[in-house]
């Protein structure tokens, strides 16, 4: 329908359009402007390598919410899985049978947690496209049972470590660039090229979209469905993974604590339509770090945490809004 | 009638109506939904109000319960002037609704369902005694005996319902609304629906009936109402009318008067003799098919005619695969086809464009060219990767093909027209090169030009050798566009015509009597 709305009226919804689109951009822009001008030391290597570690389980998590969001759904077990994948992996390369191959127990360890994360995403799935449970009531299930699983399996004992070849994924650096950076990198950049490019990305966006409309269409709703939640547990696992690297430890009470509502207000903020059926993984990169950096902008000008997190919520806010007047 | 300031306002009470609406218009953002409508509904009177989707019941009744402000025109309830602003006024003014969705609170008791609002009290405290007594009582009166302790969900639809109009007598209503209350009921539960009915005229309430269901207003209505484009077209007596004109005033066809061509259809005056492509052999499912027959043949478009709830949407449905029988079967090119999901329809070529495009068509934050691509990907995809050249290609010639009006294959469809988008729709199943194609009220919601376009369009495929099956609410497209007529009457095939043979006489008289014979005296 084409509307004759006069000059005045156009204007401004094409600022709040403009706005909606590209906020969230400028907002990371401005920051890191006011950082160079007022934050010491912020144009520093290393407070690049900080900020990226401690943003990158948040873009990794937040990348499979990204697809689940996008098919008109929501993941909350993220950070219970993520405590799954990491209680689950020290339990296998610290046993005693690998002995001194330390390297394939490694790899054993990886791929059973990074496994186990999958199905538990898969489980979710399963909820949500056969038995039609509501996305939110049906991923509190695993919320709620996967710490209690994690604390089970570990007996909620704190597990320490010291192994250079696992902690490698959270610690190491080729190119002097930490591997977590990488990881996320590569998530991101394929993740967001399957969103556009390829054919299971048009089922996502069709089955959040038009539910209906996709299913007459003979797109498989039900394998989409399984398939995103899916992904968004092994993108938990991964940063289970990461967490319990730069940590040297694993607690099941801690990791992963929050994560949930972190990655979904990074995806919130980068654009994506909550209800589904617009995505932008590029947008999530940005929500996240662009809460990152003002998380550290207040810390390193002396603003408690507490107020911070005020701030974050108060960009949330905004940034939904700012969505709603574009949905108009 | 004395005078006084009743006079002033009116007529009504000179009439003895109970309701008198009359003159009412009421626009939304600018388009007419009620146009000098009117309904007068005199006390103790079953007073059915019918018409076709979008004739403007709904629009009347909500106007009148205070759901909707009326932008003009006069109402009178009881001789008094009637104005509320919410249903809530309408019910404590005297007219409770009824509606499709039963609006109760299905985990509280009956008593508590009944008594809500009006709860006796006693030294402050709820009188638990009086109130299951007065449960009881009205219940009674319909003959309706259960433990009124126990939760609603309990019961069924049928005994929910009486708690709902229990509940409406509760609050003294001199009027009841009962919107479509017989769709989810079987055939004894109508029957128990209709001694309450017939019991509350007896005790002088009123009520307005909608239904779709011609069998039903002629078993328990007194008069009627028509109404069509948002206007009363006709009041009778039940006595006075019959089906014939019942149906042809609803879908305004002039039985008698001699047609003229008001579609763009043209039809071969012979009907063609295809092979059989599909076969439906007495279909059944759900509440609404329940014995439906047709052939379908190459080339030829056939049309599924009938009133609303008549069974045409879910029988194309069960062809489709979105809905599964529960009896009969499908063949397809004569060996059985029994598809559990529309992808095996897709497989077998056949395509579904939906009655309702908003919630069953588009994807509206999709483009133009990714809404008419959905079902064609897996062809223009090789190893899960979108050909975005094939699909440009493809789009290109469509749009340009179909004349599709838009900026571009990138603009949102939303943002598109209706008729604009329906033909995305339409190409969204020509680009699979389809074998059947089943189209859902194809011109509804569209401008007079385009639906020339997709009409002509529409016949041209079946010409090059496409099955059509068009289902249409507008008697005049289905009379002069399809080749063959299957009448549905309240899930049953009750009549099939083709060729010559189609008109729009015999049609409205299948789809009002349920058999063929032309005007029977006796109806």
């Amino acid at each position: 329908m084409t509307v004759n709305a006069p000059g005045r009226r156009l204007d401004s919804f094409d600022v709040l359009e403009f706005l909606a689109r590209y906020g969230t951009l400028i907002a990371l822009g401005l920051l890191i402007v006011f950082n160079i001008v007022f934050t010491r030391n912020f144009a520093t290597l290393q407070t690049l390598n900080v900020n990226l570690t401690q943003v990158c389980t948040i873009v990794i998590v937040a990348t499979g919410m990204t697809l689940v969001i996008a098919t008109g759904g929501i993941d909350l077990s993220v950070g219970s899985i993520m405590a799954i994948s990491g209680a689950l992996a020290p339990l296998i390369f610290l046993s005693p049978v690998f002995g001194d191959n330390i390297a394939l127990g490694v790899a054993i360890a990886m791929v059973a947690a990074i496994s186990a994360a999958t199905l538990c995403g898969l489980f979710n799935g399963w909820l949500v496209a056969q038995f039609r449970i509501q996305p939110i009531v049906a991923t509190l299930v695993l919320f709620i049972a996967g710490r209690g699983i994690a604390q089970a399996m570990t007996n909620s004992n704190l597990q320490v470590f010291r192994v250079p070849e696992f902690q490698w994924i959270g610690l190491g650096r080729p190119f002097g660039l930490p591997v977590q950076v990488l990881l996320m990198v590569t998530l991101v950049v394929v993740t967001a090229w399957l969103l556009r490019r390829s054919r299971f990305g048009r089922s996502v966006l069709a089955t959040g979209g038009n539910e209906r409309a996709a299913e007459l269409a003979g797109i498989a709703v039900k394998r989409t469905k399984l398939a995103v939640y899916a992904i968004s547990g092994f993108c938990a696992g991964i940063a289970g993974l990461v967490v319990i690297a730069i940590n040297s430890a694993s607690d099941a009470n801690l990791v992963g604590l929050g994560m949930e509502l972190d990655a979904i207000a990074a995806v919130a903020v980068g654009g994506t339509l909550l209800v589904g059926g617009r995505a932008t993984i590029m947008g999530t990169l940005t929500g996240a770090l662009t809460i990152q950096l003002v998380r550290y902008t207040l810390l390193a000008n002396g603003v408690p945490d507490a107020a911070a997190m005020i701030v974050k919520a108060a960009i949330i806010a905004v940034a939904v809004w700012l969505q709603q007047q574009r949905r108009v | 009638m004395v005078g006084g300031p009743a006079l002033a306002r009116g007529t009504s009470m000179a009439d003895g109506l109970l309701l008198s609406m009359r003159g009412i218009d009421k626009r939304f953002a600018g388009i007419p939904a009620l146009t000098d409508a009117s309904l007068e509904v005199e006390p103790g009177e079953v007073h059915a109000l019918i018409g076709q989707n979008g004739a403007g019941k709904s629009t009347m009744i909500k106007v009148l319960t205070g759901y909707h402000r009326r932008d003009d025109g006069d109402v009178a309830f009881d001789g008094k002037p009637f104005e509320v602003s919410s249903p809530q006024q309408a019910q404590a003014g005297g007219i409770s609704t009824i509606y499709q969705e039963i609006n109760l609170v299905p985990l509280r008791s009956v008593t508590e369902n009944i008594c809500l609002g009006r709860e006796t009290r006693r030294m402050g405290l709820l009188d638990w005694r009086a109130m299951h007594a007065e449960a009881e009582r009205l219940l009674g009166r319909f003959r309706v005996k259960v433990d009124v302790r126990r939760p609603l969900m309990d019961f069924s639809t049928a005994t929910q319902q009486m708690v709902a109009i229990a509940r409406a007598i509760g609050f003294s209503a001199r009027l009841v609304i009962m919107d479509e209350p017989t769709s989810s009921l079987d055939e004894q539960e109508v029957a128990v629906l209709f001694n309450v009915i017939r019991q509350l005229r007896a005790d002088g309430v009123s009520v307005i009936f909608v239904s779709h269901k011609l069998d039903e207003l002629y078993e328990v209505c007194d008069r009627v109402t028509i109404m069509r484009d948002g206007r009363t077209v006709r009041t009778a007596r039940m006595t006075e009318i019959s089906k014939l004109e019942l149906v042809s005033q609803m879908l305004g066809r002039d039985v008698a008067k001699t047609e003229g061509q008001t579609t763009s259809f043209s039809r071969p005056a012979q009907a063609s003799d295809g092979e059989v492509v599909l076969e439906g052999r007495s279909l059944a499912a759900g509440q609404s098919v329940h014995d439906v027959s047709f052939r379908l043949r190459r080339g030829e478009i056939a049309s599924f005619a009938g009133l609303l709830g008549a069974g045409r949407t879910e029988t194309a449905r069960l062809i489709f695969g979105a809905d599964h029988p529960r009896a009969g079967g499908l063949s397809l090119d004569g060996k059985g086809f029994t598809p559990a999901h529309p992808r095996d329809a897709i497989a077998a070529g056949f395509g579904f464009v939906s009655e309702d495009r908003k919630l069953e068509g588009i994807v509206p934050e999709m483009s133009v060219a990714e809404n008419m691509t959905l079902a064609l990907l897996p062809r223009i995809s090789r190893n899960g990767v979108v050909d975005e050249k094939r699909q440009r290609e493809v789009v290109n010639h469509f749009i340009k093909e179909l004349g599709i009006k838009c900026s571009g294959p990138g603009q949102r469809i939303r943002e598109l027209s209706g008729g604009n988008q329906q033909k995305v729709l339409l190409a969204r199943w020509l680009a699979m090169d389809p074998k059947l194609l089943i189209l859902d009220e194809p011109t509804r919601g569209i401008d007079v030009g385009a639906k020339g376009e997709i009409q002509r369009l529409i016949r041209s495929l079946a010409d090059s050798g496409l099955t059509v099956l068009m289902i249409s609410s507008e008697l005049e497209e289905v009379a002069e566009g399809a080749d063959r007529v299957f009448v549905l009457r309240e899930g049953r095939t009750v009549a099939e015509f083709a060729g010559d043979e189609i008109s729009e006489d015999r049609i409205l008289a299948a789809m009002a009597q349920g058999h063929i014979t032309h005007e029977d005296p006796t109806r």
